[in-house]
């Protein structure tokens, strides 16, 4: 099934999965004595959902750092689009294509759900402020552009009737759709979900894990996503890596790591030598 | 009407515009505050140092021109040409911007993460660096600064209320310009914040800096823009201050003003800032018109932050910020 050495391969579901998009080499990174990740390679490829498991405290948020640039690795290379990534400020790693989501919701809360969706629209905006000042209709039209995309997102994912509320106001499911809407709204290359459905019920879980597929498919987002929920995993993801004390203990499609014994000891709890 | 009340509608009217510029300064404080959590001590320091650049450039002095005597034993003190006053306020925002960038670049960017306190603290001292910086560049001498505002007697208001009221009201002419720009300035930052890509980077850097960062907003240029924005307010509050009271370094106490005003206003509400310093500029002045003679006079010296104080006892919030709620 697994077709990694070719360009691409065909999914379970039959989507068609392109080339390399971001590749990780030999990654470490080290806080103090901790060591996050240790020599960690996996890649992500165009098209598909690629998730990182792994139990508490394994890296994977820390892994999700180093590809949005908050965490600096001491070692190893980031590949983006066949080019070696430069270290980068979190900000220009955005402005190249990639968004995320965080485990702890960041989200602006002095603001609507509509105006947080908008700054995900920043990286579009590309008028200058003398030329906003001076040539309003540009401005305008640019605006304009930028409302359609951010409503078609809103609509997308069923949060139409919040358009105007404070997201302080929002409870923490709701919170966490706004977040994905802000992230989509920069229409990404690739899409970083840190837990997108930890501490939801069962039914926002499985609307959560609809709008991951959706967005999948019908924009051919490339997502890599942090997730617990072992079912959630196994019915969304493409290929799955799997971390434990920042070592990577498996990597491939989600029956091959369901059936690894690393992975299964890791997750039974046995004892690291 | 009876003249104690005629009496007070001028003392409120010229309260009013009194009022205006603890309003400037006030919400320069914010402006930092908001984006970066910053309480920037030095908010005053730099409208005195943006009016007494603003004089130098316009008067043609020699920056550093009493440190370059004594080092080279020259006697130069002016180029010898004047700027006329646009041109000198256009310069003075470039000087202002590079400031922003100083200050940004050498100071507070190696400080982001740290306590309120220790940012605090920084700023007590850029206030007494920029302090003597702007004595070593322009001299210590007080200077008056005339960039050809009207001053004076506003004769119509002054005819009007004569004929009305049989007295006629003193307002200067100079205040009613000041509170006109200090309006506009104020619309053109609400329409700046609110409608540019910039003014949105800056509120959502104002609200958090991790989602900031994620949208692809560049936290130290907007910082750096901060600065440079605050550092103009200051210079609209230093030239109105300076054409009033001339330029001294007791201008750099405006910002003591401008805390009872924060107190008031909130320290994050923009509105707040506002209308706090109008309140306190009414205030004080009609307490001292009306109580200050049964207590001696100088009651301006203490009414705002008496006035504050009594507002943190009974809403801590301010004005416009949002209850405070324990969380537990
Ligand atoms: N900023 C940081 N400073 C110091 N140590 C950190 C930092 N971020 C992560 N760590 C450490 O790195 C290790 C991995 O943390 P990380 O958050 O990546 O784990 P995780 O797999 O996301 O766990 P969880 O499932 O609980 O979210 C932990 O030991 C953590 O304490
Ligand atoms: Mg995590």
């Amino acid at each position: 099934m697994l077709d990694a050495s070719g360009d691409g391969y065909i999914t379970e579901d039959g989507r068609k999965i392109g080339g390399v998009v971001m590749e990780m080499r030999n990654i470490t990174l080290r806080f103090g004595g901790v060591v996050a990740i240790k020599n960690i390679s996996f890649d992500i490829r165009e098209g598909e959902i690629r998730a990182i498991i792994g139990p508490n405290g394994a890296g994977k948020s820390s892994m999700l750092n180093v590809i949005s640039g908050f965490y600096v690795p001491q070692e190893g290379e980031v590949w983006f689009r066949g080019e070696k990534r430069p270290p980068m400020k979190p900000y220009e790693v955005a402005r190249q294509g990639i968004a995320r989501t965080f485990q702890n919701i960041a989200l602006f809360e002095g603001m609507s759900v509509l105006d947080n969706v908008m700054t995900g629209r920043l990286t579009h905006m590309k008028t200058g402020l003398m030329a906003q000042a001076i040539w309003k209709g540009k401005a305008e039209e640019e605006e304009t552009a930028n409302r359609e995309v951010v409503e078609k997102i809103i609509d997308f994912l069923e949060i139409q009737h919040i358009r105007k509320t404070p997201v302080s106001r929002l409870p923490y499911g709701l919170k966490k759709r706004v977040e994905l809407a802000r992230a989509l709204a920069a229409e990404p290359k690739l899409l970083l979900l840190d837990e997108p459905m930890a501490g939801m019920n069962v039914e926002e879980k499985e609307d959560m894990s609809r709008f991951i597929l959706d967005v999948n498919d019908e924009f051919g987002t490339t997502i890599a996503l942090i997730e617990h929920d072992m079912g959630v995993v196994m019915d969304l993801s493409d290929r799955v890596v799997v971390m434990d004390y920042g070592k990577k203990i498996g990597d491939g499609t989600p029956d091959e790591v369901r059936n690894n014994q690393e992975v299964i000891d890791a997750y039974l709890g046995v004892a690291h030598d | 009407m009876s003249d104690q009340l005629i009496f007070s509608i001028e003392v409120f009217l010229n309260g009013l515009m009194a009022g205006v510029l603890y309003s400037l300064v006030a919400l320069g404080f914010v402006l930092i505050y908001k984006a970066s959590g910053i309480f920037n001590y030095a908010q005053g320091v730099m409208a005195l140092f943006a009016a007494m650049t603003l004089v130098g450039i316009m008067e043609g002095q020699v920056p550093f021109a009493g440190l370059i005597n004594a080092t080279f034993g020259t006697e130069v003190r002016n180029f010898g040409w004047t700027v006329p006053a646009f041109a000198g306020i256009a310069l003075t925002v470039g000087v202002m911007i590079v400031l922003a960038w100083g200050v940004h670049q050498f100071v507070m960017r190696h400080l982001v993460g740290q306590d309120p306190i220790i940012l605090f603290m920084a700023t007590i001292g850029l206030a007494y660096f920029l302090e003597g910086v702007a004595d070593l560049m322009w001299g210590s001498e007080i200077k008056t600064l005339d960039i050809g505002l009207p001053m004076g007697l506003n004769e119509t208001i002054d005819r009007v209320t004569y004929e009305m009221f049989g007295y006629g009201f003193f307002i200067d002419n100079l205040d009613i310009v000041a509170s006109v720009i200090a309006a506009l300035l104020v619309i053109a930052l609400v329409l700046f914040a609110q409608y540019t890509k910039q003014g949105r980077a800056m509120r959502a850097v104002a609200d958090d800096h991790q989602a900031a960062l994620s949208v692809g907003i560049d936290l130290d240029f907007i910082w750096v823009m901060v600065w440079s924005v605050a550092g103009f307010v200051a210079l609209v509050a230093g030239v109105m201050w300076g054409a009033k009271s001339g330029v001294q370094f007791s201008l750099s106490l405006i910002a003591l003003k401008a805390l009872p005003v924060l107190m008031l206003g909130g320290f994050t509400s923009i509105p707040g800032a506002i209308v706090g310093g109008l309140i306190i500029g009414v205030g004080e002045k009609l307490f001292e018109f009306w109580v200050g003679p049964l207590v001696g006079g100088a009651t301006e010296n203490w009414f705002a932050y008496v006035l504050a104080l009594i507002f943190l006892v009974f809403r801590p919030q301010g004005l416009f910020g949002d209850k405070i709620i324990e969380r537990v």
